[in-house]
């Protein structure tokens, strides 16, 4: 079927009338308000289309407290020395010249009455729409012995930035022959091949600089994402290095001791020299302050990314709980695009397009071995729900994993500006 | 060893015959001149960089816009300065490298036969934007109703916003092909080719599998009007 502009929603401009009436204008303006909270990928893809898109016609504040920010996505590929810190930077200057009012600060509460949002340094932001793109939160005692005050000891890097350099030095501090350990994450989590990618990384950066030492995964899922990819090419690349102990083998049943720097696996106690546990994962705080949470998560209307507890409040990206589509970085920049086109249609009576999203996730397993997963969704009452997919193929030749490696690096290029302009 | 990349002056005085390769080139005598190139550059699928930066969509690109290459100085200030790659100003560094950019890195004497150039050129053309594209779909067709479709630049935009996850609008190829200013009918049939499954990529055969005909030509209208 095809689908031609006639069946488009379109929202009137006197139905955009009557929805601007009740309008908060604190400052005493008459344009439309829009907070978004989150400079991520989620975030600050929806501050920029909105602000870009409205060509004035809406106030835009994107409330992140960073000023830098650093992409989790090819955080592994800096861990495993194929990038620098600084490639994976990004500055919030471009947006704020892009006309995003870009406000550095932590959202501390939403009054969903009044419709504001307080922030740590003691002002408060009115809106009319409020979109929440926080990312992760770690859900506390998900992981025996370990709490934020032990990330030092035992880093996440789940967050990317001084946490992945923590990690990368203590990597690279590991002694000869020395064990690795990770704590892999329950579903559902952010990046579902991260942490294998992760290994990749780790595995390449020992292979060439420590070839004696180990891996150990501790992980409480039976499988994970690209799995046959991953274990062919840590057969390949690796070999006798990484030792996945999953679900079958106990791999669920760990706690960690942060002084001792012990893992203990399904009642064995390892010592280690570098730990990284990533924790169960649930959605960015300020989701549950605003009430918009239900368990972990926020759950949103597919059409649009509104959170199903209050039309004007929207939820992207891993904080969301959407349906059938990975929580990564590509997925918060699609569904950002979806929610931008349905806020702005909301506040000035632009067209509103039909929702569609996609999501491809690469993953470098070694030098120039690039593998792919990707999926095309859609939305429908219940959920976004799966349309198409593929994946990498495992026995790819080398040049087919090199063209997708050189893919990725286009990808991470272009999703980059497409988020930060 | 040469160092031979064709950085010219966007400059219309510079300029020499103002020759339309594509009209008057022979493309298969050009394969030949370009043996005289091919020490320092190459084209095609493998291309990659040697002494000169490979020369595919030279025609549309941004002059030092490849991005992993280390340019002259003197080229990147030309291209500071805008300069393109068109059969015009590729015919006018090729007939004199160093009297157009004195600076360059590329130490090759020029072509000075002007059938040498328009030949070149018109086979360089035949890796470059829409022609590129040709290239690759030749033996697949698309229906004349389906080229004929008028795209809606303002839905071609709104489509867009899932391609410029990966593609940038500025026009970049670097690892992920740039897709900006191409010829409506190109475009679409590379489209097409992609959701057919006659050209490989599964990202693209994923994404296009599921896009109208409209919806098609409402990108490939978006995409030329950004043309970079």
């Amino acid at each position: 079927m095809t689908l031609d502009r006639r069946l488009f929603l379109g929202t009137s401009a006197a139905a955009v009338a009557t929805l601007a009436a009740p309008m908060v204008r604190a400052d005493g303006h008459g344009k439309p308000r829009v907070v978004v909270i989150g400079g991520g990928a989620g975030g600050a893809t929806a501050a920029r289309y909105i602000a870009k898109d409205s060509k004035g016609a809406v106030d835009v504040t994107l409330i992140e407290p960073s000023r830098m920010y650093y992409t989790c996505f090819f955080s592994n590929l800096y861990l495993g020395g194929f990038k620098e810190i600084d490639d994976i930077g990004h500055s919030y200057g471009t947006l704020a010249t892009g006309g995003v009012n870009v406000v550095h600060d932590w959202a501390i509460g939403v009054d969903r009455d009044a419709k504001t949002v307080s922030l740590a340094g003691g002002a408060t932001v009115a809106y009319d729409k409020l979109i929440l793109s926080p990312g992760i939160d770690f859900v506390e005692g998900a992981v025996e012995g370990w709490d934020l005050n032990a990330q030092n000891a035992m880093p996440h890097a789940y967050k990317a930035g001084s946490q992945s350099e923590l990690l990368k030095a203590q990597l690279m501090a590991m002694p000869e022959g020395g064990t690795f350990a990770m704590v892999a994450p329950p579903n559902p989590y952010r990046c579902p091949p991260g942490p294998y990618e992760r290994v990749s990384m780790v595995a390449h950066f020992l292979k060439n600089n420590n070839p004696t030492a180990k891996i150990i995964v501790a992980d409480p899922k039976p499988k994970f994402s690209k799995m046959a990819l991953f274990q062919e090419g840590w057969a390949d690349h690796y070999e006798g290095m990484i030792d996945w102990i999953g679900e079958d083998f106990g791999g669920g049943s760990v706690s960690v001791d942060p002084d001792a720097m012990t893992v203990t696996i399904d009642g064995e106690e390892t010592k280690v020299d570098v730990c990284n546990v990533i924790p169960a994962m649930k959605a960015g705080r300020i989701a549950e302050l605003a009430g918009v949470t239900d368990g972990n998560w926020a759950p949103v209307n597919a059409i649009d990314m509104s959170t199903k507890a209050d039309p004007d409040v929207y939820v992207l990206g891993d904080a969301s709980q959407q349906g059938d589509m990975p929580k990564s970085g590509f997925s918060a920049n699609s569904q950002a695009k979806v929610c931008a086109n349905a806020v702005r249609g909301a506040l000035t009576g632009s067209k509103v397009f039909p929702a569609k999203f996609s999501n491809t996730c690469w993953s470098l397993i070694d030098t120039n071995d690039g593998v792919k997963v990707g999926a095309t969704y859609e939305a429908t009452d219940e959920k976004i729900a799966k349309v198409d997919g593929f994946i990498s193929q495992t026995g790819e030749s080398a040049d087919t994993r090199k063209a997708t490696y050189e893919e990725s690096e286009g990808w991470y290029a272009g999703i980059t500006a497409d988020m930060f302009g | 060893m040469n160092a031979l990349f064709p950085f010219v002056m966007a400059v219309a005085s510079l300029v020499g015959a103002g020759v339309l390769a594509q009209d008057l080139g022979d493309a298969k005598r050009g394969q030949q001149v370009f043996k005289k190139c091919a020490s320092c550059h190459m084209v095609g699928p493998e291309a990659r960089n040697r002494v000169g930066p490979p020369l595919n969509n030279i025609l549309s690109a941004k002059a030092g816009s490849v991005a992993d290459f280390r340019y002259s100085k003197a080229l990147r200030a030309a291209a500071d300065d805008g300069l393109h790659w068109t059969a015009e100003t590729l015919d006018g560094f090729l007939a004199d490298p160093k009297g157009v950019i004195p600076k360059t890195k590329m130490s090759f004497r020029g072509l000075k036969a002007e059938a040498d150039r328009v030949d070149v050129i018109a086979y360089l053309e035949t890796f470059s934007g829409g022609s590129m594209a040709a290239q690759v779909d030749a033996g697949f067709t698309v229906d004349a109703a389906i080229l004929a479709i008028e795209g809606d630049v303002e839905y071609g935009e709104y489509l867009a916003s899932e391609c410029t996850t990966c593609h940038q609008t500025s026009g970049s190829n670097d690892g992920i092909p740039g897709i900006t200013g191409w010829e409506t009918a190109d475009f679409v049939t590379a489209m097409h080719a992609y959701k057919a499954k006659h050209r490989e990529n599964p990202v693209m055969q994923m994404v296009t599998g599921r896009l109208s005909n409209e919806e098609i030509a409402a990108l490939a209208a978006y995409f030329k009007t950004l043309d970079n």
